[in-house]
């Protein structure tokens, strides 16, 4: 062990710590009280603590790169004992406290890690025991959390807000699931997709309104239009690769979302579209009195009206259009086209070898990964009542893909665990608002350094010999 | 046996800037035959495969496959659609299989077109309709006597990339042959094998053109494998042609040994080809 080139190393992190943190952390500008300009106000004990806080992390990493498990661990064990009671007294922000806490606990557990392993080397092999947990988490945990999904409104500890939140993550997992197979699959790199969802929420928000269609008829007209526009940007940039289709796809993101701003007579500019239709249960509204000859909800099952209805169905709906999103998805992983999808992801001039229509193929994954988006922009209309283009800005698009990429490449479950982590857990920390980003940034880094191929990265074969002699005799 | 032409190559020329890969070439192979194009590095061979395999558009010339499927001129046509409509397959220099997939996997690919097709375009497909599931099952049948043929049967369920080098050789061209190929072409499938692994692939090569009844044309260094397996054999050099005949007849000829053996080209070519070409190309 090179004591020397550690201290170094940390010392360097140390330094490019001491760099950012002194402009970003060190002078914070704040109003006057009067309100007549603003102040600067230094905060060096905080960027001393964080360039501690980088020193003795970094150190504790690069321990970790060899195969012993002690020093690491006395390391984040310091940090919490002597670290935690100075930085309560010193930092202005607990969530200085908190990411101490949460780093120093992840090295703890990764070298006791170290200590269970009997082989001791970080590497391939655990990826494939990671392939292995999440083959098992697939096959096992997702019934269980699908039961779980369909019980969770009738738990007593699920509050009104739980429920909403419920809702917002099955909404991302929905959109996950639905860019899964353009970008897992297929391949395809999309950071516009949040257009297409913009589309579906328009298309259901415009129809009501100009042709008062119930939503039951727009949701598949959404998803039809979402479709259509996938075909339309598709046909012109997929033959374009990697880095030139993410940055069409940026852009036709933010030409979507600026054409809705501007096109006020069409869209309402950025006021949006109000009073967009809420969905009805087989036509029966939620409604406390219905207008005269419709039955409520309510009414129809001789209960008394509450809010919580509407709430606990567009749950259920979006807990259905999310699993319909999987299983779609699920069963044409097994057939040609999704195959292909695969086989150009993993090779295009091949592809191209063996007869199959590379344009084609991408195509379908873009509208098939489109048309979901729609569904789920036409659901999140009728949910909010309210749409604006505000909703479909590109950092929609970075989140939805940072789940996937997160979550792991074309692992559905992955997905599910990764919207979890994005959505669901910083809506408990919101106290910690501004240091979102940040959670949300190093995140990622972490994700990058020790997983690299996602949180559940685990490809299943389409077809097994084994099985398909099964099935053939 | 009379011999059909099964693809007339007139005139073929390629540029790349100012070199001139490929200089008005000209050569026919046959149905059922094994046609050989050989030559130093940088001859030009795997160009010419590539102008008809569709991923080059040679300005100049003319590629007409005639093969069981019609009649065909392949300079016109898109690179996928050579494959799917004209059945001409091929292999790469540098192995091209899909890695993560499995063995079995990149079988069935090979067939999309019969799947796609067998499955409504994906509509019959999604609900399991039998005629699509007894033709996957047909298409796993005949990937499993490709497996069998290889020996591969046991690592069908491997990840591809995972096989060992000859045996990714090996699945590749089961994978062409699995598109139901007029006209196979293998870029140099003997790179990296070992003696008995060469010995198995002209095997492969001969069972391929006796028993499938198509045509192959085959790009080797390989002398054993050349001359010892090749109906025909087609010699380029700076991306002309400079030999066409039997193996017989290409071995005597001065232009092809001045080529090979000629002093700039000396440290070009690998010395066993020297050798073998010397001692008439049988190991
Ligand atoms: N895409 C390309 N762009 C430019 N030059 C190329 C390209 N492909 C091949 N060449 C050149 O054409 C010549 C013939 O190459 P190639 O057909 O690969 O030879 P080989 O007979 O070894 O297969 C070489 O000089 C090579 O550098
Ligand atoms: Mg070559």
């Amino acid at each position: 062990m090179d004591v020397r080139a550690l201290l170094k190393d940390a010392g360097l992190a140390a330094f490019v710590a001491f760099m950012l943190a002194l402009p970003m952390i060190g002078f914070q500008t704040v109003d006057f009280s009067g309100g007549v300009g603003i102040t600067v106000v230094t905060r060096f004990g905080d960027v001393a603590i964080s360039v501690v806080l980088v020193f003795v992390g970094r150190l504790a990493l690069s321990l970790l790169q060899y195969p012993s498990w002690r020093p690491p661990l006395l390391m984040a064990s310091v940090v919490v004992v002597v670290g935690l009671p100075l930085l309560k007294t010193q930092a202005h922000y607990p969530v200085i406290t908190w990411l101490a806490v949460i780093a120093s606990a992840v090295i703890a557990v990764r070298s006791a890690w170290l200590h269970f392993d009997v082989s001791g080397v970080v590497g391939r092999d655990e990826n494939n025991r990671m392939g292995d947990a999440a083959a098992f988490i697939g096959r096992w945990f997702g019934p269980v959390f699908v039961l779980f999904a369909v019980i969770f409104p009738f738990l007593p500890t699920t509050s009104r807000y739980l429920l909403d939140l419920g809702i917002l993550v099955l909404t991302y997992v929905m959109l996950g699931w639905g860019l899964n197979v353009v970008v897992g699959l297929a391949g395809l790199l999309d950071l516009g997709y949040v257009a297409f969802y913009a589309v579906g929420a328009y298309s259901y928000a415009i129809i009501a309104r100009d042709f008062g269609l119930t939503f039951w008829a727009c949701l598949p007209l959404a998803g039809l239009f979402a479709a259509f526009f996938g075909v339309i940007l598709g046909f012109p940039v997929l033959r374009l690769r990697g880095d030139y289709l993410a940055i069409v796809t940026l852009g036709f993101g933010e030409i979507i979302r600026i054409v809705l701003l501007n096109w006020a007579s069409f869209s309402g500019g950025p006021n949006g579209i109000s009073s967009i239709p809420r969905p009805s249960f087989l036509g029966m509204p939620f409604h406390p009195n219905p207008p005269e000859g419709v039955t409520s909800f309510h009414q129809f099952f001789n209960i008394d009206f509450s809010a919580e209805h509407r709430i606990v169905f567009l749950y259920y709906l979006i807990l259905i259009l999310a699993l319909v999103t999987n299983s779609f998805t699920l069963r044409i992983r097994k057939l040609p086209i999704g195959r292909a999808w695969e086989a150009l992801r993993e090779d295009e001039i091949a592809c191209r070898a063996l007869g199959i229509n590379p344009t084609n193929t991408k195509l379908t994954a873009f509208a098939i990964g489109a048309m979901f988006a729609g569904f789920a922009g036409a659901f999140f209309a009728t949910r909010q009542g309210f749409i604006s283009p505000e909703s479909f800005s590109f950092i929609e698009s970075a989140v939805i893909l940072a789940i996937v990429v997160l979550g792991g490449m074309g692992s559905q479950i992955g997905v599910v665990l990764a919207a979890v982590l994005l959505i669901g857990v910083p809506e408990f920390f919101r106290e910690l608002a501004q240091f979102r980003m940040l959670a949300f940034g190093a995140a990622m880094v972490g994700i990058m350094i020790w997983r690299p191929r996602g949180l559940l990265a685990h490809r299943d074969p389409s077809i097994r010999l084994s099985d398909a002699a099964g099935a053939g005799r | 046996m009379t011999r059909t032409p099964l693809l007339q190559v007139e005139h073929l020329t390629m540029r790349f800037g100012g070199l001139i890969a490929v200089n008005d070439i000209s050569f026919t192979a046959y149905d059922r035959e094994i046609t050989a194009i050989i030559g130093p590095n940088g001859a030009g061979k795997t160009t010419v495969f590539n102008c008809l395999t569709g991923f080059y558009n040679a300005p100049v010339g003319r590629l007409r496959l005639t093969g069981a499927r019609g009649e065909f001129l392949l300079e016109r046509m898109d690179g996928f659609r050579i494959a799917q409509k004209g059945g001409v397959a091929r292999t790469f220099q540098n192995i091209r299989l899909f890695p993560q997939m499995t063995v079995l996997e990149n079988l069935i690919i090979a067939q999309h077109n019969t799947l796609m097709r067998a499955s409504g375009y994906t509509a019959a497909g999604l609900f399991g309709l039998k005629s699509y599931r007894d033709a996957e099952r047909e298409a796993v049948e005949l990937a499993r006597s490709w497996l069998d043929r290889l020996g591969l049967t046991a690592q069908a369920d491997w990840e591809a990339g995972n096989l060992p080098y000859g045996s990714q050789r090996r699945l590749e061209i089961a994978r062409a042959m699995c598109t139901k190929p007029v006209l196979l072409c293998l870029d140099e499938p003997a790179a990296g094998l070992n003696p008995r692994e060469s010995g198995e692939l002209r095997e492969l090569l001969t069972e391929i053109r006796d028993r499938r009844r198509i045509g192959v044309l085959l790009i080797e260094h390989d002398m054993s494998v050349v001359m010892g397996i090749s109906d025909h054999i087609v010699v380029l050099d700076y991306g002309r042609l400079i030999a066409d005949g039997t193996p017989a007849e290409v071995r005597s000829d001065p232009a092809v040994i001045r080529a090979y053996l000629g002093e700039e080209d000396t440290d070009q070519i690998p010395p066993e080809v020297a050798r073998n070409l010397r001692q008439g190309g049988r190991v």
